[in-house]
């Protein structure tokens, strides 16, 4: 019997290389979350009371918006080239692979965004201390919105437009992650106490990860039939 | 009927014609089940639907005497699907392909240079994947057959893309895996005779 | 009881089956409707706050409340659909999808009426109850979404059922996160329903509404599941049966 999580390395090893070989899958994304975090300032004006109230809520707006931008693609490629059908008949288990996507999926887009927000965090003014709180909220948010989105993406492969349907599927179900995560932020930067949001946080990471991989996998059977 | 791969009474709509109805076959070991019919008469839905792909309107599809849907890791532990779209990622290269194929189906990567000599793909192996013509796609994609330990080849139309002597290679491969205990359900337009027993199904 | 349970998710048993009961959810519920509305309307006591504008609870709890209880029925139809393959409850979810959304479309438009006098605004996002029906409807708007986009009419149902079942694990989660959210802003404006405290003579009416709401539903639902019915199965006998009378040529 093949070994558990063969598949789900595979995976990933294989969308990191791939990747590798053509980088602007992962810097359009990135480039999209830090144009979008800059036209707030150029919109509403660059005063600091305002740039500090709003920096959470617009790097994470922003971060929201990239990773919807970037799940598109997930499974557009291994569903044209039939490399769907593969991983689907493979010995192992299909949400251990989906998985392995939307761990891919992160590793590749969240993961960037998170290394890339202090940079962005300092234009907004936030304090040292708090971008601390809003890289860790904004891990926990980004791994959520990777295992949510891959269901999403799941679902809307192969369909015309499925682009914008597939942003209209994801966002009532991101709100949660979207509140907790960016109001953690501001309570951190009025001085409140954040345990309960990021205990959230947490919380809904775990539940996405116990769940999220079998709705993929079903999704995934019912989108390539 | 029985076989170690049979199907019962299948019937499968697509919009609202009936490709087909009351389909029936029993496969054992050494055996070919052969799909003709014309373009769009149902052969791959036909081949999707023996895979687990697509679920028929009525009827089922058994391995070993197991519905497929029942115990499916196991039917798909033993599969090995081809089709027209060869499932392997262009900006890749052949090895890093195979790599990925035989990582998915943790097999080792002993056979791949045996495998590689005999399908002639040495030269190809540094390329990308793109690069390559339909018929050396076609070739890579074989690779994949011979390198899965699977007693079930499912293959979807495998003679196209390829010249007389491509078609003579997957002939030779089919025979030999049939000899050694295989079975395989194989669509193709073209009439072929592969000199194994042999089953037809024809599609209107 | 199974087998009345199998015979019931055949198609043509349910076909005739609700023909019987619809004449009898819509005249009880226009029953309790009438019932509601009157003693509602001009028997109830008027509210200390807010005058006589507090009445449009009288509209607006049940319509929320049945935006709740279709979602859960759309999700129970998709769930049974998916795991026992039963094409009826496929049809009940889509059904009760359009449904839904245009109660909740009701109560946001109840909700910001009873809202304007109290907050000298249409909208107020502090209201967490407001927000989490906009998102409600923002899930029923991705789900007919998802359905015309699919052709197919077997792949929209599995492809949607997997949906409605991930918005109903998350619509708690939802519902929890705007709460949360709205009672972190001062002062936070709640739409009260008049609570535990609320007189017989007040409350009797809203539970009369809130009945008459579902077996209304109920009607509305069962007349649309019908018509879904008799489209899905458009090609076989028991339907040209119904459609061409007894003698004309098939």
């Amino acid at each position: 019997m093949p070994g558990l999580m063969d598949g789900f390395i595979a995976i990933v090893r294989r969308d990191l290389l791939l990747a590798w070989k053509r980088p602007g899958d992962v810097l359009n994304p990135l480039f999209f979350f830090a144009m979008v975090a800059s036209l707030f300032p150029l919109a509403t004006g660059p005063s600091p009371e305002q740039l500090m109230l709003n920096g959470p809520g617009v790097v994470w707006v922003a971060a929201l918006l990239a990773t919807l931008l970037s799940l598109n693609s997930l499974f557009l490629s291994d569903f044209e080239d039939g490399s769907l059908d593969q991983i689907i008949l493979s010995p192992q288990p299909l949400p251990l692979l989906g998985l392995g996507k939307a761990a891919g999926h992160w590793l590749l887009s969240g993961l960037p965004l998170v290394l890339v927000s202090p940079l962005i965090a300092v234009t907004y003014r936030m304090p040292a201390d708090i971008v601390g709180v809003l890289m860790l909220t904004l891990t926990l948010g980004t791994v959520s919105l990777s295992l949510l989105g891959a269901i999403g993406a799941a679902l809307t492969v192969g369909l015309n437009r499925g682009n914008a349907l597939l942003s209209l599927l994801i966002m009532p179900l991101a709100m949660p992650v979207l509140i907790f995560g960016a109001r953690t932020v501001s309570l951190a930067a009025a001085g409140d106490p954040v345990a309960a949001g990021i205990y959230f946080l947490a919380a809904y990471c775990m539940l996405a990860l116990t769940l999220a991989p079998f709705a993929t996998a079903a999704a995934l059977k019912i989108s390539n039939e | 009927m029985t076989g170690l791969l049979s199907g019962n009474d299948l019937c499968l709509l697509r919009g609202d014609r009936c490709l087909f109805q009351r389909l029936n076959f029993a496969l054992n070991c050494g055996e070919l089940l052969f799909v003709e019919g014309a373009n769009g008469s149902g052969k791959t839905s036909l081949l999707r639907g023996i895979a687990g792909l697509l679920e028929f309107e009525t009827g089922n599809i058994t391995w070993d005497g197991q519905k497929i849907l029942d115990a499916y890791r196991v039917f798909r532990s033993d599969l090995v699907w081809l089709s027209h779209r060869v499932g392997f990622k262009g900006e890749l290269n052949l090895l890093e392909n195979l790599q990925f194929e035989s990582a998915l189906r943790s097999c080792s990567m002993e056979k791949t240079a045996a495998v590689i000599d005999r399908l002639s793909l040495a030269p190809l192996t540094s390329l990308p994947f793109r690069y390559l013509s339909a018929g050396q796609q076609r070739r890579v994609a074989l690779a994949r057959m011979l390198l899965a330990n699977a007693r079930l080849w499912m293959m979807d139309e495998p003679f196209t893309y390829l010249d007389m002597a491509g078609q003579a290679l997957v002939a030779e491969l089919i025979a030999e895996h049939l000899a050694g205990g295989g079975l395989c359900v194989a669509a193709s337009h073209q009439a072929v005779d592969i000199g194994a027993p042999t089953q037809r199904v024809t599609l209107q | 009881m199974w087998s009345f349970l199998h015979k019931l998710a055949s198609p043509p048993h349910f076909y005739g089956l609700s023909a019987k009961m619809i004449p009898w959810f819509y005249a009880a519920g226009l029953v309790a409707v009438a019932y509601g509305t009157i003693a509602g309307l001009f028997y109830a006591p008027a509210d200390e706050e807010m005058n006589d504008g507090f009445r449009i609870i009288y509209v607006h709890v049940p319509a929320a409340f049945i935006s709740m209880s279709a979602y859960m029925v759309m999700a129970l139809g998709a769930g049974i659909g998916l795991i026992w393959r039963m094409k009826l409850a496929h049809a009940v979810a889509a059904s009760a999808a359009p449904l839904g959304a245009w109660f909740t479309f009701l109560a946001l438009i109840t909700g910001s009426i009873w809202g304007r006098p109290m907050w000298g605004t249409w909208w107020e996002w502090g209201d967490p109850r407001l927000t989490s029906e906009l998102l409600m409807l923002f899930l029923y708007f991705g789900y007919l979404a998802l359905r015309a986009a699919i052709d197919d009419t077997a792949k929209a149902d599995k492809a949607s059922a997997v949906l409605a079942l991930v918005g109903a694990v998350n619509i708690p989660i939802i519902h929890f996160s705007v709460e949360w959210w709205t009672s972190l802003h001062q002062g936070s404006t709640l739409l009260k329903s008049g609570g535990p405290g609320m007189p017989p003579d007040m409350l009797y009416p809203l539970l009369a509404m809130i009945l008459g709401f579902v077996l209304l539903f109920a009607a509305l639902l069962l007349t649309r599941v019908r018509t879904e019915v008799l489209h899905r199965e458009r090609r076989t006998r028991w339907v040209r049966k119904l459609i061409m009378p007894a003698g004309e040529p098939a």
